[in-house]
């Protein structure tokens, strides 16, 4: 079945037996009404963010090596075969969208994804459904996408003062300041 | 004895607007200034872990309320981003505590899909063993807790016996009682140890019996039926629409159930039933979870009669560590070995998907692999997260004394809900 009817439609693919569909991230909610109320998508299982920077080769932490591959005298790095595949944007959104039905022997699954750049606005999905307000949260908290018209975009898991998104590529590790050293 | 009338479920949705997590105060009973505000946890006994709930209570009514989250937040996702995939498979089974062995295979099998590797059935057949049985681990531990929290104390004791004789099953296989890391990419970690069969027939022998005692205790006693039903209500509509799954959209009607609608393992060749109820109240939940031990005794049944034989993990020395007698004799075997251990495996470019029914609920797995030696992204789709977004619905009008009724049957685990 091709998928692209859906508003804002730009790709989708077939990987893993695992549909994606991508569309704008103008029309986010008009493709994810018309998925939930035309194809059954009533439920949705997750938001997860991905978080590319870095991964066509710019050395960022949590990342050893170049564009040519990885470093191999640093421990643990094997050297990539290749570089893999540059990506539209830095950070992707995917939502699993699962068909629920009561008694049903079938569990239909696609991915509706959006592209978007740092500090760009996703519109917010919770007026579809009501789940994605702690997934939209989390997803601002741990990556700092800025989610448009969410009712209450506030951290979740960090603390309300925490500076930065943990969960970003460019986030240094053990990033939390020491407060107390054996220096002082 | 007489009974309580059983309040039909309501019509229509009862979720919060315009935030559906938090339950807001009327502004007009605002007014009238007699709304007390409560902060209920992070450290309160039976919070399930540190959760927070700010309550607004007008006298005993709950009329506001909001869930805090995140004082467990340990930064799981971000450390396994820096650990070799077969070395992140430890962190997994931290996360949801209590139904470790569910998050373990989640991870593994995403991992597995990536790599298309497909493990030997005698290792999906094991995996699906205790993962049953640790399904009853999980059920029992809620049972004994979500009861003492409401007063029937002497549960506790019988559930944690049945428990730790799962947990001595759990130690018999893998060595260790809980966070077991027995999954291993393409099979599992060991062979079954001798023994183990006899030890697990004992106990599917005896656990049927002891799930009517647990009955027999609870099912006619009448605090607990009054401070079970009723209450905490939620309808299969608001379930979904929630995202609710596992023990908590079964008790609203829905009768959904990945290991039926998108069978995985080897679930499409056992026989078992999916128990439904309809009032999507507390005493439905209990009723599920009481129903599914019984379902997943029978399942470990099945598991035990129809146990393949056969190796216990894929012969691919390129994901799978060597066998150790080998390392003594064969040069290529140490090279492989040392190249897993100090390395790992590298994993195709690529993102998947993975859900499996764990105790909770629908447990997903987001992977994404650069192709590299670790992964990319892991993102954990965690049922606890989601069935704690219900509580401002199931709270609405609620009173506070059945607060922790309500919270209880939403059966969550703060470690998963945090990660």
């Amino acid at each position: 079945m091709s998928w692209d009817s859906v508003p804002g439609f730009i790709g989708e693919r077939m990987e893993h037996g695992e549909t994606t569909v991508v569309v704008e991230t103008a029309r986010l909610v008009d493709a994810a009404l018309r998925l939930r109320d035309e194809e059954g998508f009533n439920f949705l299982a997750d938001i997860a963010v991905t978080d590319y920077l870095g991964w066509n080769g710019r050395p960022v932490a949590g990342y050893w090596g170049s564009a040519t591959g990885r470093d191999i005298n640093l421990p643990g790095s094997w050297g990539l075969a290749r570089t893999p595949d540059p990506k539209p944007k830095r950070f992707s959104i995917s939502y699993h969208l699962l068909k629920v039905v009561s008694g049903a022997t079938d569990a239909p699954r696609l991915r509706l994804q959006v592209w978007c750049e740092d500090g760009e606005p996703v519109p917010s999905v919770v007026p579809v459904w009501p789940t994605a307000d702690w997934h939209e949260r989390e997803a601002w908290d741990m990556l700092g996408i800025r989610i448009e018209g969410h009712p209450n975009l506030t951290r979740i898991l960090m603390e309300e003062d925490w500076e930065g998104h943990p969960l970003r590529k460019d986030y240094p590790l053990g990033g939390e300041p020491v407060r107390f050293s054996s220096a002082e | 004895m007489v009974l309580v009338e059983r309040a039909k479920i309501y019509e229509g949705t009862r979720i919060p607007s315009p935030i559906p997590t938090v339950l807001q105060v009327d502004p007009a009973l605002r007014e009238e200034g007699d709304i007390l505000e409560v902060n209920f946890g992070p450290n309160h006994p039976s919070t399930h872990g540190v959760l927070r709930l700010v309550v607004e209570l007008n006298g005993e009514q709950v009329v506001g309320l909001a869930a805090v989250v995140g004082y467990l937040h340990t930064g799981f996702e971000k450390n396994m981003e820096q650990k070799t995939w077969w070395k992140a498979i430890t962190y997994p089974e931290r996360i949801d505590y209590l139904s470790f062995q569910y998050n373990e295979l989640v991870f593994v099998l995403a991992i597995e899909k990536l790599l298309a590797v497909t493990p030997p059935a005698k290792a999906t057949w094991m995996r699906m063993l205790l993962c049953e049985l640790n399904r009853i681990h999980s059920h029992l531990i809620w049972l004994g807790t979500a009861a003492l929290e409401i007063g029937a104390i002497s549960m506790l004791w019988y559930t944690f016996r049945e428990r730790d004789a799962v947990l001595d099953l759990f130690e018999l296989v893998t060595g260790v009682r809980m966070h077991t890391r027995y999954f291993q990419t393409g099979g599992l970690a060991e062979d079954i140890p001798p023994g183990f069969f006899t030890e697990c027939r004992k106990f599917v022998d005896m656990f049927p019996r002891r799930i009517d005692d647990y009955e027999a205790l609870l099912d006619r006693q009448q605090i607990w039926l009054e401070r079970t039903r009723g209450i905490g209500l939620l309808s299969a509509e608001d379930a979904v629409a929630l995202g609710q799954s596992g023990p908590v959209l079964r008790a609203s009607g829905v009768d959904w159930d990945l290991r039926k609608a998108e069978p995985y393992l080897a679930y499409d060749q056992v026989d078992f039933n999916v128990p439904v109820y309809e009032n999507g109240d507390v005493y439905d939940r209990y009723k599920v979870h009481i129903d599914e031990m019984r379902e997943s005794t029978r399942i470990v049944q099945q598991c035990l009669d129809g146990m393949p034989e056969g190796p216990w993990i894929v012969d691919d020395r390129k994901i799978v560590l060597p066998p150790r007698d080998e390392l003594h004799t064969s040069m290529e075997s140490l090279i492989h070995h040392f190249k897993l251990v100090t390395e790992g495996y590298r994993v195709p470019e690529g993102e998947v998907y993975v859900g499996v029914e764990s105790a909770r609920g629908e447990l997903g797995c987001y992977l994404v692999s650069d192709g590299g030696p670790r992964p990319w992204r892991v993102k954990f789709r965690a049922p606890s997260f989601v069935a704690l977004e219900a509580t401002a619905t199931c709270m609405s009008n609620a009173l506070v004394a059945d607060l922790i009724a309500i919270v209880g049957s939403l059966d969550t685990v703060m470690g998963e809900v945090d990660r």
